[in-house]
């Protein structure tokens, strides 16, 4: 592997690991939003 | 009264968890491209360089288009429509609404046949992994007489391919007959987990592959850095822009329908923006992270990195996946039946967590339509995807598989999605899709995404479409330069003229009184005209008896 390939690799994978794992994370510690029509 | 009230809540189904239906949207996406078609794209297309396109494009189509599709689907849901033609109906008051959402229906219906029979491989060959099939055979002879290629005639019927074929529709209607929660959603759950268990073993016994492993030639990094390398010269071709943003526009399974199927199951202030960027973030994880340490690193350590070159040369990794693979997975001695084992099961993984997505709208289309059982519908699906699908086992040797694959899976996906873009932001209006968009979003948008929705996500798709057209044969600067010299412009037979125009083939029906591949083409374009003429009946019959109630 050579350096360029080494940080293209480092940086899309840390993009794309830190914006799965933040949504992911947050769609499980939110909970479902009750819903007004159904009260 | 044109509009429905709105639905009562209680009276349709809903989804049973928020991870559910993110693992289920994730699913519908994650497909057997993530980890065939794009470590090849890549790889073709400028490699790292490849990557800075390919981003950008999911930013400014890619998420856009997933909001666009799950906003369109909760507020379709609550007039109690689930499937396109409804869906796009309610957006206005013009007629021919509903008719757009044809599409919805035609492309699921038609992709779900092709769809299952290649799925259907992936079980058949979990099955002959299992069995030491590929320790006698070489998986490169196996798989043209597994499809009947192999035969003198372009017609015939493969009985072990229709054997898994059977048993996998038989699957795919069983599971959806269960319903969203117990069926979709359980699958989901089990699905997607199991695939990136699967893929992440797989990954890390190959990049760990040494030159003490027998058949070892060359270091797997090798095959990384043929993904990775960045060659920046490959940013200033506009092909790189166009098979990016094709890329992105493919494995995200937006235009089809099925994203606004899944959504249209939420409650009104329940969240889309969250939920729809976590889904496509996911199948960016499985297909940029996990995608592209599979296939190629393997396949290099053993055959070396030219060998990989070819074979990856046309931007597919098909070749590689399915009649490479096999056979390489010998050289991990007791292992190699649980390696390919794993390797076709998480691709059916993939395949089955998509083609449910396919199936539920057009379920959803009878139920909500014509009022039909869920068991009904389930069976008729079936039905639709048994006599279809058989048009593609059975001429598959005639082209039969690649026209479905060409005019459903890629052409009609850009169209109406084309369409879509501009009924949300011009018909629907931007003001209304926004706060449809942010209305109990649990993330807050970027106000920049109204603008990107409005003007960048449509002109983006325009380009597809525009490219897809009139794709030409070699690069585009040459058929530019050509153009001006007065050469005219050569089309590719890829492209969708080129198709239409049947360039690069001898056009004849019969040769030597044989019936040619022309003629399976011809006749598989007509049928899937007719299958959008007969959906469009439907809708049509559909809403004359609605109007005729009222």
């Amino acid at each position: 592997m050579t350096t360029n390939a080494w940080i293209m690799l480092g940086i899309t994978w840390s993009v794309v690991i830190f914006f799965t794992a933040k949504f992911f994370l947050k769609v499980m510690k939110t909970p479902i939003r009750p819903d007004d029509d159904e009260s | 009264m044109r509009r429905e009230a709105r639905h009562t809540m209680t009276s349709r189904e809903s989804w049973g968890s928020r991870v559910g239906l993110v693992l289920a949207m994730a699913g519908n996406a994650v497909g057997l491209g993530n980890f065939l078609r794009f470590p090849a794209q890549a790889a073709q297309n400028g490699g790292g360089a490849f990557l800075i396109p390919y981003l950008v494009s999911f930013v400014l189509m890619g998420l856009p288009l997933l909001w666009v599709e799950w906003a369109i689907g909760r507020h379709g849901g609550q007039y109690g429509h689930h499937s396109a033609p409804g869906l796009l109906d309610v957006l206005g008051k013009q007629k021919w609404l509903k008719y757009v959402g044809v599409f919805g229906l035609f492309t699921n219906m038609t992709i779900a046949a092709y769809y299952t029979y290649l799925e259907s491989w992936t079980l058949a060959y979990v099955f002959h992994s299992i069995t030491g099939t590929f320790t006698t055979t070489d998986a490169t002879a196996f798989f043209p007489a597994y499809v009947g290629a192999n035969s003198a005639s372009i017609f015939t019927v493969p009985y072990e391919a229709l054997f898994w074929f059977l048993i996998t529709a038989a699957l795919n209607v069983w599971i959806l007959s269960r319903g969203l929660v117990k069926g979709i959603e359980m699958m989901a759950k089990i699905g997607m987990p199991v695939l990136l268990l699967f893929a992440a073993a797989l990954a890390i016994r190959g990049l760990t592959l040494g030159p003490d492993d027998p058949g070892v030639i060359q270091s797997p990094l090798a095959g990384l850095n043929f993904v990775w390398e960045p060659k920046v010269g490959g940013l200033l071709n506009p092909g790189t822009w166009l098979a990016a943003a094709g890329q992105i526009f493919f494995t995200l399974s937006v235009g089809m329908g099925s994203i606004h199927c899944y959504a249209s199951y939420l409650k009104a202030k329940q969240d889309v923006a969250l939920n729809g960027a976590s889904a496509g973030w996911m199948n960016e994880f499985v297909e940029v992270v996990l995608g592209s340490s599979v296939i190629i690193p393997i396949a290099t350590a053993y055959l070396g990195i030219a060998a990989v070159q070819a074979a990856t040369a046309g931007g597919s990794g098909f070749s590689l996946g399915f009649m490479t693979l096999p056979t390489l997975f010998n050289n991990w001695g007791v292992l190699a039946p649980v390696a390919g084992a794993i390797w076709f099961g998480l691709l059916f993984f993939a395949g089955i967590t998509s083609s449910m997505a396919m199936g539920q709208p057009l379920m959803a289309f009878v139920e909500d339509e014509y009022k039909m059982s869920r068991a009904k519908a389930s069976l008729l699906f079936g039905a639709a995807v048994l006599l279809l699908g058989f048009v593609c086992v059975w001429l598959y040797p005639g082209g039969a598989f690649d026209e479905f694959d060409f005019w459903t899976g890629t052409f009609a996906l850009v169209v109406f999605a084309l369409l879509e873009a501009f009924i949300f932001t011009r018909i629907f209006g931007m003001e209304k899709g926004w706060e449809e968009i942010t209305r109990g979003a649990d993330m807050k948008v970027p106000r920049i995404f109204r603008f990107i929705i409005m003007y960048i996500t449509p002109a983006f798709i325009t380009v597809i479409f525009v490219g897809a057209m009139i794709q030409p044969e070699g690069t585009w600067s040459g058929a530019i330069s050509g153009l001006f010299q007065g050469d005219g412009w050569p089309f590719s037979p890829a492209s969708v003229i080129g198709k239409v125009l049947h360039v690069g083939e001898e056009y004849v029906w019969f040769k030597d009184g044989q019936p040619t591949k022309a003629l399976v083409q011809d006749g598989v374009r007509t049928l899937l005209l007719l299958v959008f003429l007969g959906f469009g009946l439907l809708v049509r019959t559909a809403w004359k008896r609605k109007e005729a109630q009222v």
